[in-house]
C-alpha cells in the first residue's frame, strides 16, 4: 500500500487513472507519466554519457603528462593533503547516500523525510567546495597557482618546478570543473528543496529527484577518480 | 484515444492551408522568443543559421577575390588570415553543424515520428539561446578584430603568438557546443521514447537513422572539443605550457584532442545531409529505398567508424610511421558505409517513377559532388599521397566538396522539399531548377580546379601565391561568383514565395512519411490526432492507392 | 593580365615521385571510372524511369542480397589496396639511405634557415647536388611550420622542440618551390624560397665558397664557448660522461631506462639535462633551456655526432 500523494490528499475519491491524466506535472506532449519519466531518466543517462567524455578528454591529456613527466607529478601529488581530499571524499559519498535517501523519499512521497535528505545533501555538498576554497587558498599562499603567480620553486629539485607548474594546471582545471559541477549541482538542489517541501512528488511522478540523484552520482565518481590521481601517486 | 491509421487520414484537401496552424497559432514577437514548438524553434534557428551562412560566405567571396591575383594586394596579410579563419568558424560552428539538425531535423523529426513535440521542448528552446550567445561571442569577435589562427587553433601559434581574440572565439565556439549537445541529447531521447503506436525500429524513415546516428556522434565527440577548448583557455590566460613546449608542452597532443572531435564533426556535418537525400530520393522516385537496413546499419558504422580516425589529419605532424599506418587503414574502412549508400541510392532509381522536381536536382547534384569528395578522400587516406597534399588546396577542395557538394546541396534540397509544410507555400519550380543549376555549375567551377591547384603545389592559407597557380584561381574565382548567384535566388523567390506562392495541401510531393499526413502547415500539436503506424516504411503502393481513393471519393 | 603557363601537373623532380603520381594517377583512374560510372548509371535511371502519367508508381522488386554483398566486398577490397599502395610509398619516403648528405633546417616566422655540415648558411635557398640522398633535420624555433618540396613530393612538419628528419633524391637540376605549408602567422604564405639541385662538379665549387668552417668545427668552438668540455672530458675522469662515439649508441639512464643517443635526446640533454641522466653520473649540469639558441643547438649537435669514438683509454 503506497503513501497517497499529495494530489489525491487535497482530492479525496479521485481514481488512479483520472489523476494520471491531470497530474500536474505532466507535460502535455508527452502520452502518460510513464513515458515522460522514461523520457528524462534516459535524456540525463545520455548527458552523463557526454559528460563522462568531457572529463575523460582532461584524464587523458592528464595521463600523456604523468607518462612524460613521473617525478614532477609525483612532486606535485605532494603537495596534496591527502588527510582532507579523504575527508572531502568521505563528505561526497555521504552526500550520495542522502541523495539516495531523497530519491527514495520522493518515490514514497515522504515530504519531509525528502526534504531533509535534499537539505543535508546540499550542505554537504557546499561543505565540499568550501573545503576545496580552503585547499585553493592555501596553495595559492604557497605560490603554486598556475601562470605569473607561481612562484614555488622546489628547492630539492629545482629541475621539477615547471613539470610541478603544469601538474596544477591540471590539479585547478580539473578540480575547477569538478567543483562547478557540484556548484550547478548546488543550485539545482535548492529549486528542488523548495518543490520538495512543497509536496510535488510522489509513487507516480518523482523522476525530477531521481535524475538529480543521478547527476550527483556522476558527479561523485569523477571525484571518486580525482581524488587518487590527483593527491595519492607517488 | 482514438488513433488514424493512413487509410483514412485526410491528406488531400484541395489548395486548403489549415486553418489554424503553428504560424497563426499565436502572434507577437514573444509568442516567437519564448515558445517551446519545435516548430518555431526550427524557423528561428533557420533564420539564424542563414544569417551565418551569408556572413562567411561573404568572407569566402572576399578571400576569392584576393586570390584573383599572386600578390597579396587586395587585403593585408593580417586580414586575409583573419578572413580564412572566421569563414571556418563560422560555416563550420555557426552553419553547417546546426543547419540540418536544427533546422530540418527540429522541424520534422517529431513530425516524422508522430510525436507533438521533441521530448524537452524548453531545452530545446535554450539550445537556440545558447547558440544565439557563442554567435554573439563570434559577431563580437568580428567587430572589434577578428582571430586569424585558422579555425584548427593549432598550438603553439594559437596560445603564445597570436595577438587577435583568441579567448573570446574558443569561448564562442566552446557555448556553441553546448547547443549542440542538447539538440542532440533531445533527438536521441525523442527517437527512442516518443515513436508513434506502431512506428518500429525498421518502420522509421532513414531520415531518423541518419539523425540518430548524427546525435550520436554529437554526444560524445563535442564535450572533448570543449574539454580541449577550455585547455586552450587556460592556456591563452595564464601562459602555461599545456601545449607549448617551450614549457613542456606538446602540440602534437592539441592536435589529437582536436581532431578527435573535428572528425567526428565531419560526420556530424554529413550524416544529416545524408539524411534529407535518403527522405528526397525515395519521394522523388516514390519507391522504398533500395538497401533500406543497409543504409540504416550505414549510418551507424559510419559514426563509429568516423571515431576511429582522427589522426589522419595527423599523418606528418609527428606520429610514428606505424600509427600511421592503422589510421590510413581505418580510413579506408570508413569510406565502405558512404560507398554502401551511395549505390542504394543509386539503384533505388532503377524502375522507379523517378520526378526531376528541384529536391531531386539537388540530390542528384549531392550524389555526384559527395562522390567526387568520398573519392578524393581516398587520396588523402592513402599516406604516400597525403605526405605530398596534405595542407595544400587538394584538401581544401576535398571538404568542400563534401561539405558545400554535399551538405549544402543537401540542405537545400531538404528546404525545399519541406518547404510546402513548413510554410503552406509551394515555392516557383523553374526559378528553383535555374538556383540549383548555378549552384550545381558554379560549385564545381569553384572548386575542381582547386584539386588540380592543390597538386600542383599550392599550399592553403596562403594569401600570396606563386604565379604560375593563377590560371586555375581565376577560373574558381569565376565559380565562386556563379555559386554566389545560385544562393542568393533562394532567398528571393522562397522570400517571394511565402507571400505570393501557390498554397499547399498536404501532400503536394504524393510522398510517404507522417509528415505528408498531416496538413501544410501543421497544426500547432502536429496532430489532430496521434496516428498508429500499421505500415512499412515507404509502402509507396498502399499510400499513393489510398491516395486516389480519397481523391475519387 | 599575363596569363603564365599554367601547370595541371607539378614537375616531377625526385626519384620518389614517379610513385606519387603514379599512384595518384592509378586512383584517377579507378575513383574516375567507378564516379563516372555511378553518374552514367544514375543519368540513365533518371532519364529512362523518369514520372509519366503511365509511370506514377514505381515497380517494386526485393534488392537481391547479393548485391548488397557484393558492392560493400568488392570497395572495402579496392580501398585496402589502395591502403597498401600509399603504405609501400610512404615506407619509400620515411626510410632514410644511410649514405644520405645532413642538412639542417630551422624554420622561424617566417623564413627557413639551412645549414649545411660544411658550414655553410643558407637563408630561403637551399643548394643540394643532384642524385644524391639528401637528409634534412627539422627544428623550429617558434610555432609549426611544415616544409614542402612540391617537386619531389615530400613534406614534413617542423616542430618546436622536437627534431624531425624527410629526405629527398633529386633527379633533375634546376630550382624548384620551396613552401611552407602549415599555417604559421601573419607571413605565412611569404615564407618561400627555392631548393637548387646542381651537378656534383657545382655544388662543390658552390660548397668551397664557404668560409665560416664546417658546422661540426663551428660546433667545437660552441662547446668551448659554453664550459661543456669542463666536465665531458675525453676520458673517464670527467664528472659528464664521455660524448665520443655516443651518438647513436643505446645508454643505460640512472632511473633504469635506456635510451638511444638520437638527435632529440643529445638536444633535450643540452637544454634540460635532467630529464635523462646517464647512469653512473649525477645531476648537476646546468640547463641550456633559454640559453642556446636553435641553429647553435645544431651546431653543437653535429660536434657530438662527429667525435669518432675510441678516444678513451
Amino acid at each position: 500500500m503506497r503513501n497517497p500523494t499529495l494530489h489525491e490528499l487535497q482530492h479525496p475519491g479521485t481514481s488512479d487513472d483520472a489523476h494520471a491524466h491531470h497530474h500536474p506535472f505532466l507535460q502535455h506532449h508527452f502520452e502518460d507519466l510513464g513515458q515522460q519519466h522514461e523520457a528524462s531518466t534516459l535524456g540525463m543517462w545520455f548527458f552523463v554519457a557526454q559528460e563522462i567524455l568531457f572529463f575523460g578528454g582532461i584524464f587523458m591529456a592528464y595521463s600523456v603528462y604523468r607518462h612524460m613527466y613521473p617525478e614532477a607529478w609525483s612532486a606535485g601529488a605532494h603537495h596534496q593533503n591527502w588527510k582532507i581530499g579523504l575527508f572531502n571524499t568521505i563528505v561526497l559519498i555521504g552526500s550520495s547516500l542522502t541523495m539516495a535517501l531523497a530519491v527514495w523519499g520522493a518515490q514514497g512521497a515522504k515530504r519531509k523525510l525528502t526534504t531533509v535528505m535534499l537539505v543535508l545533501t546540499l550542505l554537504l555538498g557546499m561543505t565540499f567546495v568550501g573545503v576545496k576554497g580552503f585547499e585553493y587558498r592555501e596553495h595559492i599562499h604557497e605560490g603554486l597557482f598556475p601562470g605569473s603567480h607561481f612562484t614555488y620553486v622546489d628547492h630539492a629539485h629545482p629541475e621539477l618546478t615547471r613539470g610541478v607548474e603544469l601538474f596544477m594546471v591540471f590539479y585547478f582545471t580539473m578540480t575547477g570543473l569538478h567543483a562547478l559541477h557540484m556548484i550547478i549541482g548546488a543550485g539545482l538542489l535548492i529549486w528542488f528543496i523548495k518543490r520538495a517541501w512543497r509536496g510535488d512528488f510522489g509513487p507516480e511522478y518523482y523522476s525530477p529527484v531521481e535524475i538529480m540523484g543521478l547527476y550527483w552520482h556522476f558527479v561523485d565518481i569523477v571525484w571518486i577518480f580525482l581524488f587518487p590521481l590527483l593527491y595519492l601517486i607517488h | 484515444m482514438t488513433s488514424t491509421t493512413i487509410d483514412d487520414a485526410p491528406f488531400i484537401e484541395p489548395s486548403a492551408t489549415a486553418k489554424r496552424n503553428y504560424l497563426n497559432d499565436e502572434y507577437g514577437v514573444l509568442s516567437w522568443l519564448l515558445t517551446r514548438d519545435h516548430k518555431r524553434i526550427a524557423i528561428l534557428y533557420a533564420i539564424s543559421v542563414t544569417i551565418f551562412f551569408f556572413v562567411g560566405g561573404i568572407f569566402a567571396f572576399l578571400m576569392r577575390l584576393e586570390l584573383l591575383t599572386p600578390e597579396g594586394d587586395l587585403f593585408t596579410s593580417d586580414t586575409y588570415n583573419k578572413l580564412f579563419t572566421l569563414h571556418g568558424i563560422v560555416m563550420i560552428f555557426f552553419f553547417l553543424i546546426p543547419a540540418i539538425p536544427a533546422v530540418i531535423g527540429n522541424f520534422i523529426l517529431p513530425i516524422m515520428l508522430g510525436a507533438k513535440d521533441l521530448a524537452f521542448p524548453k531545452l530545446n528552446l535554450m539550445s537556440w539561446y545558447i547558440y544565439i550567445i557563442g554567435g554573439t561571442f563570434g559577431v563580437i569577435v568580428i567587430i572589434t578584430g577578428g582571430v586569424d589562427t585558422g579555425w584548427t587553433f593549432y598550438t603553439p601559434f594559437s596560445t603564445q603568438y597570436s595577438n587577435t581574440h583568441v579567448f573570446l572565439t574558443t569561448l564562442g565556439a566552446f557555448i556553441t557546443g553546448f547547443s549542440s549537445i542538447l539538440t542532440g541529447l533531445n533527438f536521441l531521447v525523442t527517437i527512442h521514447r516518443m515513436r508513434a503506436p506502431g512506428l518500429t525500429w525498421f518502420r522509421l524513415p532513414l531520415f531518423v537513422w541518419s539523425i540518430y546516428a548524427t546525435s550520436v556522434v554529437i554526444m560524445l565527440a563535442t564535450p572533448v572539443l570543449a574539454i580541449t577548448l577550455v585547455l586552450l583557455m587556460v592556456e591563452r590566460v595564464l601562459h602555461v605550457g599545456i601545449f607549448d613546449p617551450a614549457l613542456g608542452g606538446d602540440p602534437v597532443l592539441y592536435q589529437h584532442m582536436f581532431w578527435f572531435y573535428s572528425h567526428p564533426a565531419v560526420y556530424i556535418m554529413i550524416l544529416p545531409g545524408m539524411a534529407v537525400i535518403s527522405e528526397c530520393v525515395a519521394a522523388f522516385t516514390r519507391k522504398k529505398i533500395f538497401g533500406y537496413k543497409f543504409v540504416a546499419f550505414s549510418s551507424l558504422a559510419i559514426a563509429f567508424l568516423g571515431f576511429l580516425v582522427w589522426a589522419h589529419h595527423l599523418f606528418i605532424a609527428g606520429i610514428s610511421i606505424y600509427s600511421a599506418m592503422i589510421f590510413s587503414f581505418l580510413t579506408m574502412l570508413v569510406a565502405v558505409p558512404s560507398a554502401i549508400k551511395v549505390f542504394n541510392w543509386t539503384a533505388t532509381l532503377y524502375k522507379a517513377s523517378v520526378s526531376w522536381q528541384t529536391p531531386m536536382l539537388y540530390v542528384l547534384g549531392f550524389i555526384g559532388l559527395f562522390t567526387i569528395g568520398g573519392v578524393t578522400g581516398l587520396f588523402l587516406g592513402a599516406l604516400g599521397i597525403d605526405v605530398h597534399v596534405h595542407d595544400s588546396y587538394f584538401v581544401v577542395a576535398h571538404f568542400h566538396y563534401i561539405m558545400v557538394g554535399g551538405t549544402i546541396m543537401a540542405y537545400l534540397a531538404g528546404i525545399h522539399y519541406w518547404w510546402p509544410k513548413i510554410t503552406g507555400r509551394m515555392y516557383p519550380e523553374w526559378w528553383a531548377r535555374l538556383s540549383a543549376l548555378l549552384v550545381f555549375v558554379g560549385f564545381n567551377l569553384t572548386f575542381f580546379p582547386q584539386f588540380l591547384v592543390g597538386y600542383v603545389g599550392m599550399p592553403r592559407r596562403y594569401h600570396a601565391y606563386a604565379p604560375e597557380f593563377q590560371v586555375l584561381n581565376v577560373l574558381s574565382t569565376a565559380g565562386a561568383t556563379i555559386l554566389a548567384a545560385g544562393y542568393i535566388l533562394p532567398m528571393i523567390y522562397l522570400g517571394w514565395s511565402l507571400k505570393f506562392g501557390r498554397k499547399a495541401g498536404p501532400n503536394p510531393w504524393g510522398a510517404v512519411g507522417l509528415e505528408w499526413a498531416t496538413s501544410s502547415p501543421p497544426p500547432k500539436e502536429n496532430f489532430h490526432e496521434t496516428p498508429t503506424v500499421t505500415w512499412e516504411a515507404y509502402d509507396y503502393p498502399a499510400f499513393l492507392k489510398a491516395m486516389r481513393e480519397t481523391q475519387d471519393a | 593580365m599575363m596569363l603564365a603557363d599554367f601547370p595541371l601537373f607539378p614537375e616531377s623532380a625526385s626519384d620518389v615521385a614517379k610513385y606519387v603520381d603514379g599512384l595518384y594517377l592509378g586512383l584517377v583512374v579507378i575513383t574516375g571510372t567507378v564516379s563516372l560510372l555511378i553518374w552514367l548509371v544514375i543519368f540513365y535511371f533518371a532519364v529512362k524511369y523518369r514520372r509519366r502519367p503511365d509511370n506514377e508508381l514505381a515497380q517494386e522488386q526485393e534488392p537481391p542480397a547479393a548485391l548488397e554483398m557484393t558492392w560493400t566486398v568488392v570497395p572495402t577490397l579496392i580501398f585496402i589496396t589502395i591502403f597498401i599502395a600509399g603504405s609501400w610509398v610512404y615506407f619509400r619516403l620515411q626510410r632514410v639511405p644511410s649514405n644520405a648528405l645532413e642538412v639542417y633546417a630551422t624554420g622561424r616566422q617566417w623564413m627557413w634557415k639551412f645549414q649545411h655540415p660544411t658550414g655553410q648558411r643558407e637563408i630561403n635557398t637551399l643548394h643540394v647536388p643532384v642524385n644524391r640522398p639528401v637528409k634534412i633535420t627539422l627544428a623550429s624555433e617558434d610555432v609549426i611550420h611544415s616544409l614542402w618540396f612540391p617537386a619531389f613530393r615530400v613534406k614534413n612538419d617542423v616542430l618546436p622542440n622536437r627534431y624531425r628528419t624527410m629526405w629527398f633524391q633529386a633527379t633533375k637540376t634546376g630550382r624548384f618551390h620551396i613552401f611552407c605549408a602549415e599555417y604559421c602567422g601573419t607571413l605565412h604564405s611569404g615564407m618561400i624560397g627555392w631548393v637548387e639541385v646542381m651537378e656534383p662538379t657545382e655544388y662543390q665549387r658552390w660548397l668551397a665558397g664557404g668560409t665560416e668552417g664546417s658546422l661540426a668545427s663551428q660546433g667545437e668552438k660552441l662547446f668551448q664557448k659554453y664550459a661543456c668540455n669542463t666536465c665531458h672530458t675525453n676520458d673517464a675522469t670527467g664528472r659528464g660522461p664521455v660524448l665520443a662515439g655516443l651518438a647513436g649508441k643505446t645508454i643505460a639512464l640512472a632511473d633504469g631506462r635506456s635510451t638511444v643517443a638520437d638527435d632529440n635526446y643529445i638536444r633535450e640533454s643540452i637544454l634540460t639535462p635532467t630529464a635523462k641522466v646517464a647512469a653512473g653520473f649525477q645531476p648537476i649540469m646546468p640547463a641550456f633551456q633559454g640559453q642556446v639558441s636553435e641553429e647553435d643547438l645544431i651546431r653543437l649537435l653535429a660536434y657530438v655526432k662527429s667525435m669518432p669514438p675510441g678516444k678513451q683509454p
